[in-house]
């Protein structure tokens, strides 16, 4: 049985309204009206509201001129864009060759067992998002994680868990 | 124009001296990605703390990676009477030693220190370049890494930066453009197409506009090359860059960084500022009357935009997806204008060939590859980090000589090189040189420098099966055969690691897999099937084990193993009781426990939790 990759694009989400209070407008500002644009806009809006809204779909959409379609289009083939709300922390569990080849894979099982969630997800109470990432160019350190931009390595399960309770 | 630089040269040249012959005591610690994620800040804030309560007057530094990732944190000491020395795996219990012994008490503790740096020895410690790991190395792109404050422009000007950039002006472009054709240098990202001859084709295609795009969109999982680069020596890759358009007349230039380097990210954009401020981009470039503009592009998390039209693609604004080539970037590109795209490293030899002439440079290397190659060294291998090495040296050098071997006294079974696209090279074939023709030759490729050493507690099916599940998830989707091939590819390899296969499995590997390297769109279909051909070369017999005895030699396919515990050497710990996630195992403290094959979903916790001089958790393959 092959097991399709979760990439946490279960959809737009149905009128979460932190797009509204965005202003656009500060955003647009920096960049030209021109579909060049479309990716850099796109990475900026999730840096502030944490995900891509509906609302700043068609926002970009009016800006640029191209349709909320094709922005969708080009958001959904990048890895970096997420569509729904985020948790407050996200971990990110390196499972590069040489990650893997250092048991990432069995990190990567056990914090899905022990939050309850799989890559793509997040969990009920806001707190986690979960992703499996193919290498963050700290190979010499297998296995890797990275839990809200810093990066740990010489990682084992236990580790893990223990720097989850932390927080 | 000379005047100028020569001005700028000075003032730098004084930072340098004192940076260098301080009469202040100075320490410098690994501050690229690799050290911090090894502690390298933690260390560095306690280290402040220590010299404050201690009333020590210390100048602290971050500099970039020397390469020896596994000695991370590394901390170098400068005293004032020039001794150097550096300290590895410096951590909150080593440090106070180091600040105590070596600063206060003058004693330079042979028993910690990793090497001397400076000119000055010191008994009982070697120097770095008598180190294993560095004297069989030729630094060329890493000629400043780790030994200058990469976000001082000031530093990288003292050590003849941009002096390059200088002796190009004086020159024609078409001059330049030979120079680089006759060092043969060969880009770096993977594909070896020849440097030179892609500049002039771009400068011979008449156009009002054209791209210079340095690809650092390092998306092979297990290399970390570009980001050492960019962490260490930002200002080498934009000076290559300024070179190379100069060569080709544009004045546009991007960088195509990947989103999944902050640090890269932070440390260009701090590089190209500086850049500006003193006059090496804008307008008119140290009064030559050149004009040139770099605008930092973040990729977006897809692994097929280092394929330079989907990247082109993705920097349009529309999905990144490639698309077929001829007519090639350097003659249609960004917006249909003829576009140079090269590596970080390839733009990083360029102002050291200019400078030190390309005779020198083709000095080295084998007769087609020339130079040197840096190479990411990671997986089961005692010094794992950043090497740059001539061509041409032997994959036992590498791995034996630089490398240190393998740990825990394991066996070397394989070396996989160039990523998803490469393969993996067997331990019989260690005498094989390094070049781009040798590696082509054994199945496998050059790549961007990967180079993952697999030992034999690696499973070589669920290798092959690893990169075919990234690449099938990478594929982007646009052309059949890499799209649907690579399912399939898939599905094959996992029913050979869960042990549902049949003989007649390896035969439609290797006819699917021709059927994809023949058919596929661009270079990621095309090469997808290497993993799979290269290990089907070499561990045919692996295949079959897995085929035919269900039999998993390495232990690491779970449905062909299980866990089990040793009657007669089970103390009752409770340690394994207590972590395991499936309440699989049960025994009353001081009893003997035994684990249920059945609920046990082989996490392995039990073999890490269980005490060494015990070690009643065993990995066996599957009874049943």
């Amino acid at each position: 049985m092959l097991i399709r990759e979760p990439k946490g694009f279960d959809g737009l989400d149905q009128g979460q309204v932190d797009g509204s209070k965005m202003n656009f407008q500060e955003i647009f500002k920096k960049y030209k009206p021109e579909r060049d644009s479309l990716i850099p806009l796109l990475q900026e809006i999730q840096k502030n509201q944490g995900y891509i809204s509906r609302e700043s779909l068609k926002e970009i959409a009016k800006y640029i001129d191209v349709s909320e379609n094709d922005i969708y289009g080009v958001a959904t083939f990048f890895a970096q864009f997420r569509f729904t709300k985020p948790g407050d922390h996200i971990i990110n569990i390196c499972l590069g060759t040489a990650c893997h080849v250092r048991g990432g894979q069995r990190i990567y099982e056990d914090v899905c067992n022990y939050l309850g969630i799989k890559s793509g997800e997040t969990t009920k109470d806001y707190k986690f998002s979960l992703l499996r990432v193919a290498c963050f160019g700290s190979c010499a350190l297998a296995p890797v994680v990275v839990i809200d931009n810093n990066v740990y390595g010489r990682m084992t399960p236990q580790m893990v868990r223990k720097l989850l309770d932390e927080i | 124009m000379i005047e100028r630089f020569k001005e700028l040269k000075r003032k730098a040249e004084i930072e340098w001296e004192n940076f260098n012959n301080s009469k202040q005591i100075r320490m410098l610690i690994g501050a690229a990605t690799c050290g911090i994620a090894s502690g390298a800040l933690k260390v560095c804030d306690s280290f402040k703390k220590e010299i404050k309560t201690k009333k020590i007057q210390c100048e602290i530094y971050e500099v970039g990676c020397i390469g020896m990732c596994y000695a991370e944190p590394i901390v170098e000491i400068c005293l004032p009477d020039k001794r150097r020395i550096m300290y590895g795996n410096v951590n909150e219990k080593i440090l106070p030693q180091i600040i105590d012994d070596v600063i206060l008490k003058n004693n330079p503790r042979i028993d910690l220190a990793l090497c001397t740096t400076g000119e000055m020895k010191i008994p009982g410690i070697k120097q770095i370049t008598e180190l294993p790991m560095l004297n069989k190395q030729q630094r060329i792109v890493l000629r400043n890494a780790g030994i200058i404050d990469p976000v001082n422009i000031n530093h990288y000007i003292a050590r003849d930066g941009y002096s390059a950039l200088l002796k190009a002006f004086t020159i024609t472009p078409a001059d330049v453009i030979k120079e680089v054709k006759d060092s043969m240098l060969r880009g770096r990202g993977g594909a070896g197409f020849h440097t030179g001859v892609k500049w002039e084709i771009a400068r011979n295609t008449e156009s009002d506009i054209k791209y210079i795009i340095c690809n650092a969109d390092e998306g092979d999982p297990g290399a970390f090359m570009d980001r050492a680069v960019l962490e260490s020596d930002p200002h080498s890759v934009l000076e290559g860059m300024i070179i190379a358009a100069y060569a080709v007349g544009t004045r546009n230039g991007y960088i195509y960084v990947r989103a999944e380097y902050p640090l890269a990210v932070k440390r260009l954009k701090i590089a190209i500022e500086q850049a500006y401020n003193l006059g090496f981009l804008g307008r008119d470039i140290m009064g030559s009357g050149f004009d040139f503009e770099i605008e930092i592009k973040e990729g977006a998390g897809a692994f097929v935009c280092g394929e330079e039209t989907a990247l082109i693609a993705s920097i349009e604004g529309r999905r990144g997806m490639p698309s077929s080539r001829p007519p090639f970037p350097a003659v249609c590109g960004l917006h249909k204008k003829p576009t140079v795209i090269n590596n970080v490293e390839t733009f990083a030899n360029v102002p050291w060939i200019i400078q030190k002439g390309a005779d020198t440079f083709a000095q080295l290397g084998t007769t087609k590859s020339k130079g040197t190659k840096v190479f990411a060294l990671a997986g089961k291998v005692k010094h794992t980090g950043l090497i740059e090495v001539p061509m041409g040296i032997t994959l036992k050098e590498v791995i034996y000589d630089i490398g240190g071997g393998i740990p825990n006294n394991k066996r070397l079974k394989a070396v996989q090189t160039g990523g998803p696209s490469g393969g993996c090279i067997p331990a019989e074939l260690m005498d094989l040189k390094v070049d781009y023709e040798e590696l082509t030759k054994a199945g496998s490729i050059m790549g961007s420098g990967g180079m993952i050493v697999l030992d034999e507690d690696t499973c070589i099916v669920d290798i092959a099966r690893y990169f075919l599940e990234f690449t099938n998830n990478e594929s982007c989707g646009k052309c059949i055969p890499c799209r649907i091939g690579s399912v399939h590819l898939l599905q094959y390899l996992t029913a050979i690691t869960q042990g549902n296969a049949s003989l007649s499995y390896i035969d439609k590997l290797e006819e699917l897999s021709e059927t994809i390297r023949l058919c596929s769109l661009c270079g990621l279909g095309q090469t997808l099937p290497n993993p799979v051909l290269s290990t089907i070369k070499y561990f045919r017999n692996e295949y079959e084990a897995h085929i035919k005895e269900k039999h998993c030699q390495a232990l690491v396919c779970k449905d062909l193993i299980e866990y089990f515990i040793d009657i007669d050497k089970c103390t009752g710990c409770n340690l394994c009781f207590k972590i395991c996630p499936v309440n699989a195992i049960t025994g009353e403290l001081k009893q003997v426990h035994s684990i249920d094959s059945k609920k046990c979903i082989r996490c392995g916790q039990c073999l890490d939790v269980c005490p060494t001089k015990v070690s009643a958790v065993k990995k066996g393959v599957c009874k049943n």
